[in-house]
């Protein structure tokens, strides 16, 4: 706090001096003299903590209750939790297939959004804006991953099929997204094929943004090779890159829920694709238990919240 | 500035070896192959006449590429049930005000919490960034309570408004105006007696025009890929999106027509990431976060 103050001392309504007030007073004094940012964050800030803040709050203390939307709701302790995790095994099924989800698409994602970013750095400017295209269009492309319906569709016509029949390895086709081994490693390809997104953006911008006399004077320093270069000064310099990517990484890890239904169907077979939104989906959209659901979206929150906070501790030792 | 550049150069050179360029040319050869090869071949269906849908084995390119796929979509869309212009103007409607005032709203919010010194703005500025790390999956169930008890589920409200605070746009117009509207500039203009309102409206704005950019191309990206709300039950309210996709859903008499609309659905969201490319990038420079 007190930096700030020195920082602003040029200000016109001077900021008040903290010396003759308690901290309660200097607070209220300093809201007033900037009253007009609370007036500008407001219309914003209303809406938000309607539909973003409201509603995960509304779902922690739902977690605790049974609720159908059509009686008042009954507390019911940690009842919900407790079937959850000891009673319904679809659900630790989707618990396992949203951590298998998550575990591969997060990092992958993560890892090819920068290399491709780093790979496209070196290449001419005049050709860089092509190749971002290429890698960035299917994510933005919207329901367009359902061409990997036709690619692997489950009859001879497709692509994958077709060839893999006249080339003899196969005797008749196989129903791709109707098979319980191969759903999940299907899904997750096209999860990564969607996935060069947002923080494949911010590291291309990221690493526009590197000072190019650090790399002079690295050469100078007896820097040998590019590999060096990434990992004794683009990295560190692109920390906050890497962390606002990992971030979106994270977020977007647990999202693929959508491609899972479009691609494989609503459920999957044999649950094999079953992830907690689907989950999510079935008792909040379809049987609306709400006291249910609503435990379950509190954990999924957490898990989101916590992966991030674990993932940001392990980017804080990047370049130290 | 040219002379140094050359030096530069010189020097990476040096830092490179054939064998790096040779393997990262491959890599990114192939798996540029895996991302372009199914947008290509989506293209290609879309040109296929039926005899080359259905063939045996199937071919990656068309080879007498016909626009009838496309002309089968305008006949399906003139026959639907809801006049399909009514889908197509939802989508309008929507995309424009839930833009409109995401790009407002964002703006403002974005200023105070990045240039005005109130209390408290560290607290809601990291609920904002909090918010970012959750997907809507985690809301939409209490969110479905929030709009019943609002009473707008099954009207526009129920969709445009909440894209009002789609909190990526501030995310990002706020970390661009803090790294490149300076705060002597504001400090003189306040010095000049213009309230705070319009040295945002007059200083800040005009300077952070690719983080206006960026926020209106996302905005409408989220609401044009947007297809089924569960808020939604009326079929005049629903949108383009979701008129396509059942098409899409039509099975093998639609085939055709469905691989027409995938490419019709691809094509607006591309457009517009190739006309504001450069300004997301650079606006995506100042994205990064700070623990």
């Amino acid at each position: 706090m007190s930096q700030n103050t020195a920082a602003k001392t040029e200000d016109v309504k001077k900021p008040v001096a903290r010396k003759d007030m308690t901290m309660m007073q200097w607070t209220l004094k300093e809201m007033k003299r900037n009253y007009v940012g609370y007036l500008m964050l407001a219309p914003f800030y209303i809406i938000f903590l309607t539909f973003t803040i409201l509603p995960v709050l509304l779902s922690i203390f739902l977690g605790f209750t049974t609720f159908n939307m059509l009686e008042p709701p009954v507390f019911v302790g940690l009842d919900n939790y407790i079937r959850l995790f000891l009673d319904d095994d679809i659900f630790l099924l989707a618990v396992k297939n949203t951590f298998i989800f998550a575990a591969i698409t997060g990092p992958v994602s993560y890892l090819l959004s920068f290399l491709v970013a780093w790979f496209i750095n070196e290449i001419p400017p005049k050709i860089r804006a092509v190749v971002t295209l290429v890698f960035y269009a299917p994510s933005i492309s919207g329901q367009v991953y359902t061409i990997w319906g036709t690619l692997f569709s489950g009859d001879s016509y497709g692509w994958v099929n077709g060839w893999l029949l006249e080339l003899g390895f196969l005797t008749e086709p196989v129903q791709w997204f109707k098979n319980a081994s191969y759903v999940m490693p299907l899904c997750i390809v096209v999860a990564l094929w969607t996935s060069l997104g947002t923080a494949f953006l911010s590291f291309i911008a990221g690493l526009q943004t590197v000072d190019k006399s650090l790399y002079e004077a690295a050469a100078v320093d007896g820097i040998k090779n590019r590999w060096q270069e990434l990992w004794y000064i683009t990295l560190p310099v692109m920390k906050p890159q890497l962390m606002f990517g990992a971030v979106m990484a994270i977020t977007g890890s647990f999202g693929f829920g959508g491609i899972v239904t479009a691609l494989c169907g609503f459920p999957s077979v044999d649950y094999a694709a079953h992830t907690i939104m689907h989950h999510l989906e079935d008792y909040g959209g379809q049987r609306f238990e709400v006291g249910y659901s609503s435990a379950i979206a509190t954990i999924l929150f957490f898990m989101m919240v916590g992966a991030n906070a674990l993932v940001k501790k392990v980017l804080s030792k990047v370049g130290q | 500035m040219s002379k140094k550049l050359r030096t530069r150069n010189h020097k990476v050179v040096l830092n490179r070896s054939a064998g790096g360029d040779a393997g990262i040319t491959f890599f990114l050869v192939l798996l540029g192959a895996f991302m372009f090869l199914p947008m290509i071949y989506a293209v290609m269906q879309s040109l296929k006449p039926l005899d080359e849908l259905w063939v045996f084995p199937p071919r990656f390119y068309v080879v007498n590429p016909t626009l009838k796929n496309f002309g089968d979509l305008l006949r399906l869309m003139s026959t639907s049930w809801v006049p399909f212009s009514r889908y197509i103007f939802n989508t309008i409607l929507i995309s424009v005000v839930g833009t409109g005032g995401n790009l407002i709203l964002s703006s403002l919010a974005a200023y105070a919490l990045a240039k005005i010194k109130f209390p408290g703005r560290e607290f809601f500025f990291q609920t904002i960034v909090l918010s970012l790390m959750f997907n809507s999956t985690v809301t939409s169930i209490c969110n479905f309570i929030v709009m019943t008890a609002l009473g707008w589920v099954d009207s526009y409200l129920a969709i445009i408004v909440p894209t009002f605070a789609s909190t990526m746009g501030l995310y990002l117009m706020k970390q661009f105006m803090e790294s490149s509207v300076s705060d002597a500039v504001l400090e003189s203009a306040r010095l000049d007696g213009a309230s705070e309102f319009r040295t945002f409206l007059t200083i800040a704005m005009p300077m952070v025009k690719p983080a206006w950019l960026t926020l209106i191309v996302y905005s409408f990206q989220g609401l044009w890929n947007s297809g089924t709300s569960i808020y939604i039950y009326s079929e005049e309210l629903k949108t383009f999106n979701y008129a396509i996709s059942q098409i899409l859903s039509g099975g093998i008499v639609r085939a055709g027509a469905g691989a027409a609309s995938t490419v019709v659905m691809m094509i607006v969201p591309i457009a517009v990431f190739v006309i504001t490319q450069s300004n997301i990038i650079e606006t995506m420079g100042s994205s990064g976060m700070k623990d």
